[in-house]
């Protein structure tokens, strides 16, 4: 009983201490409005997110996480937020209880929904026990990738995986006929810190 | 040993949060992101130590990849203004490039 604290595994104290920053970049997301201070915290959040994955042994998941979230939309967002208005505009009053109704409705609905879900590692979830199953006993025989996310998402998946590129190559080539290819080497003259500000 | 030094990177992670919310100008924040960045590297890297698996150390130093490009990337897109305000800084012969 004396030694209950110390029975705390630090990964525990890692993961808690990593969802209480989310918590606090999330909240300061919400409340700034200096559109710049937003995207970089977003970064932030996808880095740590993707620390969060690592320790949740979904290393590929935490790959995508930073190369996409913190790498390639932080770039994208900039040049998205340099061809509009650097700061937000005011919420209409108004407008603002629908926008809460609907936020916090959808919450609900997610947090009731993980009533549903099956423990953490359970052996009988259905993500473990029939194709995934099958996909752990078969892997190393069939090819001889050590890695079975790497061999199903590669290998067995591996049309599935082709069309997947085939879109994001889609949706990038769509996203820099958008922003212009100009925009990428700007340099343009820009600051977080509005003239009548100062 | 390993969780010690978990904890004084969790508080440095803080720190540069603390500096992400609050910096007032542009460069502050780049600064807080990259640094963050480089703590999750870091942080990475420890927890493989933590779980006793250090095979996690390739994924670390991937990360200090993507960290060190997006930086690069992010300020592409600046020509670093100083604020109204406060003493203007020397440019360097690079950073007038872009200006209109």
């Amino acid at each position: 009983m004396t030694s209950y604290h110390f029975n705390v595994s630090p990964i525990l104290l890692v993961d808690l201490s990593l969802l209480t920053m989310l918590l606090l970049v999330a909240v300061a997301m919400l409340r700034s409005r200096h559109l710049f201070a937003v995207v970089m915290l977003s970064g932030i959040y996808s880095l740590l997110s993707a620390a969060f994955f690592v320790s949740l042994d979904a290393v590929d998941v935490a790959f995508t996480e930073a190369a996409v979230g913190a790498g390639v939309s932080t770039v994208l967002m900039l040049a998205g937020m340099l061809l509009t208005a650097r700061r937000e505009k005011p919420l209409e009053p108004r407008r603002v209880p629908i926008a809460r109704l609907a936020v916090f409705a959808t919450g609900a609905a997610l947090i009731y929904a993980t009533i549903d879900m099956p423990a953490f590692g359970d052996p009988n979830a259905p993500a473990n026990s029939y194709v995934g199953q099958a996909y752990v006993e078969e892997t190393p025989g069939d090819i001889a990738v050590p890695n079975i996310v790497t061999a199903v998402l590669a290998s067995y998946r591996g049309f599935d995986t082709l069309g997947e590129t085939l879109v994001i190559f889609t949706a990038g080539l769509a996203v820099i006929l958008l922003l212009g290819v100009g925009s990428a080497r700007g340099g343009r003259e820009v600051s977080d810190i509005d003239e009548e500000e100062t | 040993m390993f969780a010690a030094a978990t904890a004084a990177i969790i508080i440095a992670m803080t720190l540069a949060l603390v500096r992400a919310f609050a910096g007032p100008s542009l460069y502050d924040r780049v600064l807080a992101g990259n640094s963050f960045g480089t703590k999750t590297v870091l942080l990475i890297g420890l927890m493989g130590f933590l779980t006793g698996r250090p095979d996690f150390l390739d994924i670390a130093l991937l990360y200090a990849l993507i960290n060190f490009a997006a930086t690069i990337a992010i300020l592409r897109f600046f020509s670093y203004r100083t604020p109204k305000g406060t003493p203007a800084e020397p440019r360097s012969a690079q950073s007038g490039g872009g200006e209109a």
